[in-house]
């Protein structure tokens, strides 16, 4: 049975093209960027040619980007890097209550560490309102964090007006860029962020690889110690295959950022308008204008998410409830939670997130699978009403 | 390479092919358990005829292993009689499913749960209609 992969926000397959200068590099460049003999002065050069295509691809200098293990990463060094670096000038952090668990278990290892944290909350569409980040910002907040766009709803965040409140008031700004990075125009330059994150994996990229931006002159307080690697923000010899082949994945993601947003987009609206036509009481999650063109998260009334997927995987799908990290609790998605989605309806709600490899065919087959499985598990729920009452 | 299922084959049999789906119109005994909020809720309908069940529906809103769960044991107490019945526990469920993944064993406790109540209440109702029965007499 062909398989089709509609969970391009947990991971996307590593490209043919990333994977040819990858294997390039690990059976042609032995040395460690460090060393200053040949080898090593080979290996530097494709660390630093990949940083320069990071780079670009966001409109920043080569300095500012500094490779890390992944966007998880990425988002900790931000946030403690600048808590535990700013912790004299004050403790009051301000985040929102959709952010990924990345931002919102470091929020509170900081307040068990004695920082304060305001979790902002967010509208029925998933959008935290600028106003009210103004108006929670004191003398010693010390750091704003807001997400470019959710990976579980797709919801492109106010950031540019978010970024720019920052400034005013002074204080650094961080994004957590990871899912909008390859499918909405993202720039640093427009953006003006202190801080920003992004994950190799979400483009096409390898696995183990993210990048922390920082804008030059800010300052953070690593995670690790041990060397001079990254400017000393992570130390660590340098993932050269991974770090290459990020930088290709960022090339390739610009290039066809324009042809490929609006391809998903149309492939997106065609399996969002199929569901509802083909599917009574179903309900779309997030502001239908502010979405990433990939991702499509919606709640399927009287019946309950992993029997769907189940359903789904019996012929050949794949799609996720809720990010992938948290498929294993119980509890309904934080995120559809926060936006007053109720429980029940929470528990009932699926992510589909399309990528390079989604054909028409794949999304017109989706269709008519799902609708098939949403049918069978209403007949068997205790909450279906019964037919034309 | 092994990629581990989610489910074993019988799971995977009852969640696509659940046996005695659905509502009895006049029940003798219906138990409801468990919390939609949390993903899960059973309900279970029994018919009773001399203190044997003969048969029984349920229903379930949840994940693919309580509605395996719920499928399996309607065949398991299907002609039992209720003294049977009620002993049978979430683990011989679980067991008749060729077992389940350890996140999942709280499932199966749904069916065991629901079982229960659908026998307490067909015997609250049994005392009831006794208790009304006497008073009938007490009258007479």
């Amino acid at each position: 049975m062909e398989k089709i992969y509609l969970d391009n926000n947990a991971t996307t397959p590593v490209r043919k093209e990333v994977l040819e200068v990858m294997f390039d590099l690990y059976r042609g460049v032995p040395g460690n960027p460090s060393s200053i003999h040949f080898f090593g002065r080979q290996a530097r050069g494709y660390v630093d040619e990949a940083r320069r295509k990071v780079a670009s691809t966001i409109g920043a200098e080569p300095s500012e980007i500094i490779f890390t293990g992944g966007g998880t990463e990425a988002d900790n060094l931000a946030i403690q890097g600048i808590a535990f670096s700013r912790q004299e000038k004050g403790n009051h952090i301000i985040t929102q209550a959709t952010e990924h668990n990345a931002v919102l278990h470091v929020c509170r290892f900081l307040e068990e560490q004695g920082f304060e944290v305001t979790y902002l909350p967010v509208s029925r569409e998933g959008l935290v309102d600028p106003a009210e980040v103004e108006r929670s910002i004191r003398p010693e907040t010390i750091l704003i964090t807001v997400m470019t766009a959710n990976n579980e709803t797709g919801v492109i965040q106010p950031v540019e007006e978010i970024g720019e409140l920052a400034r005013v008031h002074r204080v650094p700004f961080h994004t957590d860029a990871i899912q909008a990075l390859g499918k909405i125009p993202f720039s640093v330059q427009a953006l003006k962020p202190d801080l920003a994150s992004f994950s190799a994996h979400k483009v096409y990229g390898p696995k183990g690889v993210g990048v922390l931006y920082i804008r030059s002159g800010t300052r953070v307080r690593p995670l690790v110690y041990g060397g001079h690697h990254e400017g000393g923000n992570r130390p660590g010899t340098e993932n050269v295959a991974g770090i290459v082949g990020f930088g290709r994945a960022c090339e390739l993601a610009i290039d066809e950022l324009e042809t490929e947003g609006e391809r998903l987009r149309l492939l997106r609206d065609r399996l969002r308008s199929g569901i509802l036509e083909k599917i009574p009481n179903v309900k779309r999650n997030g502001a239908p204008d502010l979405l990433l063109p990939n991702t499509l998260n919606m709640s399927f009334e009287f019946v309950e998410g992993e029997g769907i997927l189940l359903g789904l995987e019996t012929e050949g799908i794949a799609a996720s409830t809720g990010s992938a990290c948290t498929s294993d609790e119980p509890e309904p998605s934080h995120v559809l939670s926060a936006m007053g989605v109720p429980g029940v309806l929470a528990q009932g709600s699926i992510r589909f997130s399309l990528g390079r490899e989604n054909t028409r065919k794949e999304i017109d087959y989706t269709i008519t699978i799902l609708a098939g499985v949403v049918r069978r598990l209403r007949e068997i729920s205790p909450f279906h009403p019964e037919e034309g009452s | 390479m092994n990629i581990e299922a989610p489910y074993s084959d019988k799971v995977m049999d009852h969640f696509n092919n659940p046996r005695n789906v659905g509502e009895i119109e006049v029940p003798d005994g219906v138990g409801m358990v468990g919390n939609p909020v949390c993903g899960d809720v059973m309900k279970l309908y029994l018919k009773v005829k001399d203190d044997r069940i003969t048969d029984v529906r349920f229903q379930t809103f949840g994940c693919g292993a309580a509605i395996a769960v719920g499928s399996m044991v309607t065949e398991m107490v299907k002609g039992k009689t209720l003294e049977e019945a009620i002993i049978i526990s979430n683990k011989k469920v679980a067991e008749a499913l060729d077992g389940l993944p350890p996140a999942k064993m709280h499932c199966s406790l749904l069916a065991e749960d629901a079982l229960k109540a659908a026998i307490e209440e067909y015997r609250a109702k049994q005392e009831g209609m006794a208790d009304v029965q006497s008073e009938h007499h007490q009258e007479d």
